[in-house]
């Protein structure tokens, strides 16, 4: 983490986020969202900690509050408010928040988003079928459209089911396979979202 | 300035709120613990965004301008809001209907052509701004150099970028932009609920907005936005416009289409007529032109029908507002009608029925805005406590990638500011720059986006192709504008980088533009010289005027009120005149031959307090 240790303002340690603890200056951002907000690196965040912690951080840092201020101060604010909204939006959505976890644990997103998971595999090629033919203009296919968005809705929610569990699994335990598990099950969860995304495209557009 | 005003450290610096407005514009400041609009010296409060180039050269502003649209109406801008961020091909067939003339190199800024001189966008705008900036110090008595300005929350860069060039070349430092329907939420003062959510929708002259906020305690959160910046007042009047001049060519046989002053009495004409009609069940298009006259009576039922299509094009937005914050109609507590075009009872009902609640309409909707902005002015200059607006980016930033596809970085909605970070590398051996094409809009295509700017990295150090990495962060500031900067990634180097707009003006133009605004420097010093001497003399006339209801008045002699009603007549004379140091000179005659009166009064009231009767 790129902190300083000396406060540029009046040159003692800091070892606070945000403000020095001498001369309370404002300091250069901590960049990692979970430091920022001062939550523990988690997959579960409650929410209204979440949005209670920002209201108020960004009474204090937020560009307004720092106009009669020097120019670095200046800075400083619009950085750390950048950031402060930047991680409001990651860590509000709970699977924003786990690709950032695995990315900051080094666990990168698997290719497997723009492949089928294998078990759907038929499913999804009947699915274009009807889809193409959608849109060649049969209309006819509408409501067994609507019926395999219905489908695709609920495996959706029984991925976020899981997903749930595995947070709370890994919450508990830090162990990182458990993070392997959910990286596996963001990917399946990405593919779907594309096809509902594309189904509902269709549907509206048709 | 030297000599005009005495600098008084006492005063604190003001910084007023300004709500640059398609039709009218206007000026407030926080008075204490309210906001209040400044009015003009005539005590008007709203400056119509007018402007007309007089025979002499002279640059009219406002209700001054009035008269000139209808006499010299190609040498005259209304409805400016329209054009500012934006190309001759945005404008379109609306051009058609516009007085003036655009100049043909207008691709990238528009030209106006007045006269013999050429003005873009924010330069008329700049007009506008320095006569309210003018008011104001006439009103303070002392400098105002800094504003809040509000614009349309579905504004784009470019056109957040003409506004603040606009307040530039007017002699302003523009401390902040705000979103309009956002500063009339904090006008609204509904944060005295703990906790809520307010959809403020705002149909204005030009442009129309709709904001969805979350209220907590002083903050005002907003969820999201959309809007149209190509609807408004302005489309009901050209359509009503196109219906009657149809309708006169049937009745006289002439097509008067082609006078810019038929067509600017006509305007008149369905303006009046549409304003009447939201208060009466008909209303007549009375129009004269060349000694023949057309009326034609539009009953309400009809007016309605007519504009029902305009009406039903703001509710697309408002369903997606709705959509992004994630919220179904029931679960909006309260909402804020803006904008004059709301006054319309079809508008009101349209409104009423999509949310399920009746609006609120208290506050005036011409001065809500200005009276948010100058609320936010209060923010800044730290007058006004515990409020905080938190706004949104109307529309997702992208940048073009191989193939014309646009890679969305920051989507629509964000909280601003709001940043996002991209490495680029070189495709070549020993490419020493790289351009990024960044694009505004929802569209998956970068020809379906609105192109912002290019930004070219430059003196990347020559290597192998890949091995570059440039590190390109893209902050979006709490004026809704992008500011870009980059970094080698490998040297940590800070890396230059050339803007290039694709709407807009440069930094280069715009300086010129406020250069030459000082050059006119002078021409400004005498209209505010005027303008002070204007309300002088109103003080003092207005002064005579309740002495001569007074005893002292009648005790006069028939030669002594004589002198008094020829020198107010003078003075009456003079006050219509430019030259300000006639004005002065009848102000100060006035002040002698009302000496003896002034006195009597005194006197009479010493010796009424003695006396202890009133007076």
């Amino acid at each position: 983490m790129e902190r300083l240790t000396s406060c540029w303002n009046c040159g003692k340690n800091t070892e606070q986020i945000h403000f020095c603890g001498s001369c309370s200056s404002l300091q250069p951002p901590a960049t990692n969202y979970y430091d920022f907000f001062g939550f523990e690196h988690r997959l579960n965040l409650d929410p209204a900690a979440l949005e209670d912690r920002f209201y108020r951080l960004s009474r204090r840092l937020h560009p307004d509050v720092y106009f009669r201020r020097s120019a670095r101060e200046q800075q400083f604010s619009l950085d750390a408010t950048a950031i402060l909204n930047d991680g409001y939006r990651t860590l509000k959505n709970p699977i924003s928040r786990a690709e950032y976890l695995l990315k900051e644990k080094g666990i990168t997103a698997s290719e497997n988003g723009r492949q089928p998971p294998p078990e759907l595999l038929e499913e999804v090629f009947e699915l274009n079928e009807m889809l193409e033919e959608l849109r060649q203009g049969d209309d006819s296919l509408r409501p067994q459209l609507e019926e395999a968005e219905q489908r695709f809705l609920k495996l959706r929610d029984e991925i976020d089911c899981r997903l749930q569990v595995e947070f709370e699994l890994y919450d508990a335990s830090g162990d990182r396979s458990r993070l392997l598990e959910v990286r596996s099950l963001l990917s399946r969860r990405r593919y779907i979202r594309n096809l509902i995304e594309e189904v509902e495209r269709e549907l509206v557009g048709a | 300035m030297s000599g005009l005003y005495q600098i008084d450290f006492g005063k604190p610096e003001r910084v007023v709120g300004i709500d640059l407005g398609t039709t009218n514009s206007l000026a407030a400041f926080m008075d204490l613990t309210h906001p209040q609009v400044i009015p003009d010296a005539g005590g008007e409060r709203l400056v119509p965004s007018l402007v007309s180039m007089a025979e002499s050269g002279e640059m009219v502003v406002g209700n001054a301008a009035r008269p000139l649209l209808i006499e010299h109406p190609e040498r005259s801008v209304y409805s400016v809001k329209r054009l500012m961020g934006r190309g001759a091909a945005d404008v379109g067939e609306e051009a058609a209907l516009f007085p003036f003339r655009i100049a043909p190199e207008s691709e990238s800024v528009i030209r106006i052509e007045l006269g013999e001189r050429r003005f873009t966008p924010p330069e008329i705008s700049a007009l506008v701004l320095r006569q309210l900036k003018s008011n104001a110090e006439a009103y303070f008595n002392q400098p105002v150099n800094k504003a809040v300005i509000t614009v349309p929350a579905y504004f784009n860069d470019a056109q957040r970028q003409a506004t603040k060039d606009a307040g530039r070349i007017a002699g302003l430092d523009v401390l902040r932009l705000v979103n309009e329907p956002t500063a009339a939420a904090l006008a609204y003062g509904l944060d005295k609920r703990e906790e809520g959510t307010v959809a403020v929708y705002d149909l204005g002259g030009g442009t129309f907005d709709i904001s969805i906020l979350k209220l907590k305690d002083g903050i005002f959160e907003v969820l999201a936005t959309n809007g149209d910046t190509h609807l408004g007042g302005d489309d009901i009047d050209n359509l009503l416009i196109r219906i009657a001049l149809e309708d006169i060519q049937s009745e006289w046989g002439e097509d008067v289409a082609g006078s810019g002053e038929a067509v600017q009495r006509l305007r008149q004409a369905v303006i009046g007529a549409k304003e009447r009609l939201s208060f009466a069940p008909f209303a007549d298009i009375v129009f004269e032109y060349r000694g023949r006259q057309y009326r034609r009576r539009l009953e309400r039922e009809l007016f309605e029908r007519l504009i029902a299509g305009i009406v039903d094009r703001t509710l697309g937005p408002c369903r997606a507002c709705l959509k992004d914050a994630g919220l179904t109609p029931e679960r909006i507590d309260e909402v804020v009608l803006v904008g004059g075009s709301t006054r319309i009872p079809l508008v009101r009902r349209a409104v009423e029925t999509l949310f399920r609640a009746r609006p609120h309409t208290e506050l005036n909707p011409d001065e809500v805005v200005a009276l948010g902005a100058a609320i936010q002015a209060g923010i800044l200059s730290g007058e006004v406590e515990g409020k905080l607006l938190l706004d949104v980016t109307p529309l997702s930033l992208g940048i073009e990638t191989m193939g014309g596809a646009v890679e969305k970085i920051i989507l629509r909605n964000s909280t601003i500011p709001a940043s996002a970070t991209q490495t680029f590398t070189t495709a070549v051996d020993g490419q020493t720059n790289v351009l990024i094409h960044v694009l505004q809009g929802e569209r998956e295509l970068a020809r379906d986006c609105r192109s912002l700017a290019r930004f070219d990295l430059k003196g990347i150090e020559p290597l192998p192709a890949g091995m570059p990495r440039i590190e390109v962060r893209f902050l979006i500031d709490a004026n809704g504008i992008l500011n870009v900067t980059a970094r080698d990634a490998r040297t940590g180097k800070e890396q230059t980088v050339e803007v290039k707009p694709t709407y807009g003006l440069t930094d280069a133009q715009v300086e010129a533009m406020i250069d030459e605004s000082i050059d006119h420097a002078e021409e400004d010093f005498q209209a505010r010289q005027l303008m002070e001497a204007r309300v002088q003399a109103d003080h003092i006339l207005a002064a005579v005027e309740k002495a001569r209801q007074h005893d002292a008045y009648y005790g006069l002699s028939e030669l002594e009120k004589q002198q008094i009603q020829d020198a107010v007549n003078q003075l009456m004379l003079a006050y219509h005149s430019d030259d300000y140091l006639l004005i002065r000179a009848q102000i100060d005659h006035l002040n002698g031959v009302t000496m003896k009166l002034a006195e009597t009064m005194m006197n009479e009231a010493v010796r009424g307090a003695l006396k202890g009767t009133r007076i």
